[in-house]
């Protein structure tokens, strides 16, 4: 007779065992010398676009000491984000989470951060308050002012006095831009006007496409955008011979000679401090935002076509910015249905939090927010 | 440079639209309609677009050439569609319940061999100008018609010619309308379907090509924003006739642009509703022409749904 027989009864009791075996090896480390990281992201990773700024950020962190980074692509705004949260926390065993998307945040990061208090989340572009779980946050990057650059060169830039603007849907992040746009704009030429067509959703290819063949039949000659990815945008802009300003990431090379320059997120910065912090054991900030002097977001390098005089106003603006405090948005200033929005003499920084509601388009943009 | 023409510019931006979104609806339905004619309906064919999309881009990054692209695009829709006729074929399998799963199949394989195509730039199918005599730019923009939509024109036409008029269309309708009659005069069922699952599924890769490599004209894999599927509703409402589904089609691509275009001249408000507009008139299409008298006139009698 042989020591162990393998019968039924035994097999099945090894199987069960070898399969309890991770639920009980699995252990936290007492302290935080090695980490997992796990990135979500609305879309494909190589979009172009805001997903692609992210991943550039998540790779530039990948070979940090004790660091291993999970990611999922292609995540709806939906219960399917609570599922790959889930499962990053479960099975990989992420303790720092960040969902990317804006509409990930409430419910779904809200609620998942409170199931899981263990975990840290950190979501881009939600607004936290002392009411959300301390193991939530967020953090965002003040693009808007970017794009007053780029609207400074923009403005510069047209012949037709008339500028064009892709957006996805009207949440104050998209209205803040098209404003800031039209802001740089207007202070090179305060006739230029801004049309603003909305295409509903994040990614829709061809109402992009329509959007951008619509806007330059009515005349405008600088386009801009606000979608997730703007490749389609961009082709078909240059295409119809339009100057394009990017977003997200440089579309440069999709159109080198139709690119002016562009508003650019510069994620790495932001996802490098989280992890050292996390590494060393520290707590990570709730609240975490900055603009172009904190190196959040930078500006595409100027295309070929941009004039010497556009360069010299933008840089010298951008020079001002650097310097810290400079408001965008400031008083007096109507929007364009004729109310004041913001009283004389009163200025908003961009770190305003009021701006982070913003609900109105200025005077000089055609368009409506509903 | 650009003259300002106010109101005008809807219903040119309107027939812009209707000649640049429309293709891939009018190819879909056309080969759906020789399938569906065949008495076998093709819910995959989503997923064929998609993945036809992909390997139209891939094949023209690839050989340099964008025609060769669309041949590509083409022999993975009729590969798509082989496998569909193929499974249906066996015996107690439901047409319906393989198309979802090659819808989703397509997607998914478009998705996974497409991820190096997202960032290349491969070459476009070049446009034809029928705009020339114009002075006006919008107009002109407007008439830059592709090749792939003349040609799908005249594949309508050709498809009624085909129906009405041929041997061949006569034995499609026969298999689709009664395999007891095609099998009583000897004509062989299963192969007739294939063929046309087979057509069909070259249509929608050509149709994902169009997508891809003319308009908008990139890889990514939003590129469908669900064309395939409304394409297979298109030939139920255009009732099973080439001629309507091109017909279909134009209206389904210029009620596309519309939602962009009355934002561009300044009707900015309830644009949501706007991008509604193509499923609001269908409804009322198909409210308004259905009859308790002669309801699917011109349905295949063998199609799943009908039956």
């Amino acid at each position: 007779m042989t020591m162990f027989p393998l019968n039924r009864r035994r097999f099945l009791m090894a199987g069960a065992a070898l399969g309890a075996a991770p639920l009980v090896m699995r252990s936290r480390p007492a302290f935080a010398a090695s980490l997992t990281a796990g990135f979500i992201y609305v879309g494909p990773r190589d979009d172009y676009g805001y997903n692609q700024a992210h991943a550039e950020g998540a790779a530039a962190i990948k070979d940090m000491e004790g660091l291993t980074v999970v990611e999922e692509e292609n995540v709806a705004e939906s219960d399917a984000v609570v599922k790959t949260m889930e499962s990053m926390i479960q099975l990989d065993g992420a303790e720092l989470l960040f969902p990317t998307s804006f509409g990930y945040y409430n419910p779904f990061v809200v609620d998942t951060a409170k199931n899981y208090p263990d975990v840290q989340f950190r979501h881009c572009g939600g607004l936290w308050t002392d009411k959300d779980p301390k193991n939530a946050g967020s953090y965002f990057g003040y693009i808007g002012t970017a794009q007053y650059i780029c609207g400074i060169i923009a403005g510069h830039m047209t012949k037709s006095k008339k500028l064009g603007f892709v957006a996805a849907k009207p949440i104050p992040q998209v209205l803040m831009n098209i404003n800031a746009y039209t802001l740089g704009a207007k202070s090179v030429d305060p006739s230029i006007q801004t049309q603003v067509i909305f295409t509903g959703d994040w990614a829709m290819p061809v109402k992009e496409a329509e959007a951008v063949n619509a806007l330059v039949d009515q005349g405008a000659d600088v386009l801009t955008c606000h979608v997730d990815s703007p490749k389609v945008f961009v082709q078909t802009a240059a295409g119809r011979g339009a100057y394009v300003t990017g977003y997200h990431t440089s579309q440069a090379p999709l159109a080198p000679e139709k690119y002016l320059t562009g508003a650019e997120w510069h994620w790495e910065t932001v996802y490098k401090m989280f992890a050292e912090k996390a590494l060393a054991g520290e707590e990570l900030p709730n609240f975490v935002r900055g603009g172009l002097a904190e190196d959040f977001v930078k500006i595409s390098d100027y295309g070929p076509a941009v004039t010497e005089e556009a360069r010299k106003q933008a840089d010298s603006v951008k020079a001002e910015v650097m310097k810290g405090g400079f408001a965008v948005i400031k008083g007096p200033l109507k929007d364009n249905k004729g109310n004041e929005v913001v009283a004389a003499g009163k200025e908003y920084p961009e770190t305003a939090i009021e701006l982070e509601k913003m609900d109105y388009l200025i005077e000089g943009v055609i368009g409506s927010t509903s | 440079m650009n003259s300002d023409l106010g109101l005008w510019a809807v219903p040119i931006a309107v027939l812009g639209g209707m000649l640049r979104v429309s293709t891939p609806f009018l190819f879909v339905s056309l080969g759906e309609c020789v399938t569906e004619k065949s008495g076998r309906i093709n819910l995959g064919l989503e997923g064929t677009l998609v993945f036809g999309a992909m390997a139209g881009y891939g094949g023209s990054y690839l050989t340099g050439s964008p025609w060769l692209g669309v041949l590509a695009a083409g022999i993975a829709g009729l590969l798509f569609g082989l496998l569909h006729a193929a499974l249906c074929s066996l015996p107690k399998v439901n047409d319906i319940a393989v198309g979802i799963a090659l819808m989703i199949l397509g997607s998914g394989l478009a998705f996974f061999f497409g991820k190096p195509l997202i960032q290349p730039a491969a070459p476009m199918l070049p446009g034809l100008s029928l705009g020339a005599w114009s002075s006006v730019p919008q107009v002109r923009a407007a008439l830059e018609v592709s090749p792939p939509f003349l040609i799908g024109v005249v594949v309508a036409v050709l498809l009624l010619f085909v129906f009405k008029r041929t041997r061949i269309g006569l034995v499609l309708r026969m298999v689709g309308d009664s395999a007891d009659a095609a099998r009583a005069m000897g004509y062989p069922i299963i192969p007739v379907r294939v063929a046309a699952t087979a057509f069909g599924g070259f249509m929608a890769g050509v149709a994902g090509a169009y997508l891809s490599l003319y308009y908008p004209g990139s890889w990514n894999e939003h590129i469908s924003s669900g064309q395939g599927l409304i394409a297979v509703a298109l030939v139920i409402f255009a009732r099973w006739n080439p001629l309507a589904c091109l017909g279909a089609a134009l209206i389904f691509g210029g009620a596309g642009a519309l939602g962009p275009a009355l934002q561009s001249v300044g009707v900015t408000s309830g644009y949501y509703l706007f991008y509604a507009a193509p499923y609001i008139l269908t409804l009322v299409i198909l409210f308004v022409t259905s009859s308790p008298r002669k309801a699917l006139e011109g349905a295949p009698r063998e199609l799943s749904i009908t039956r």
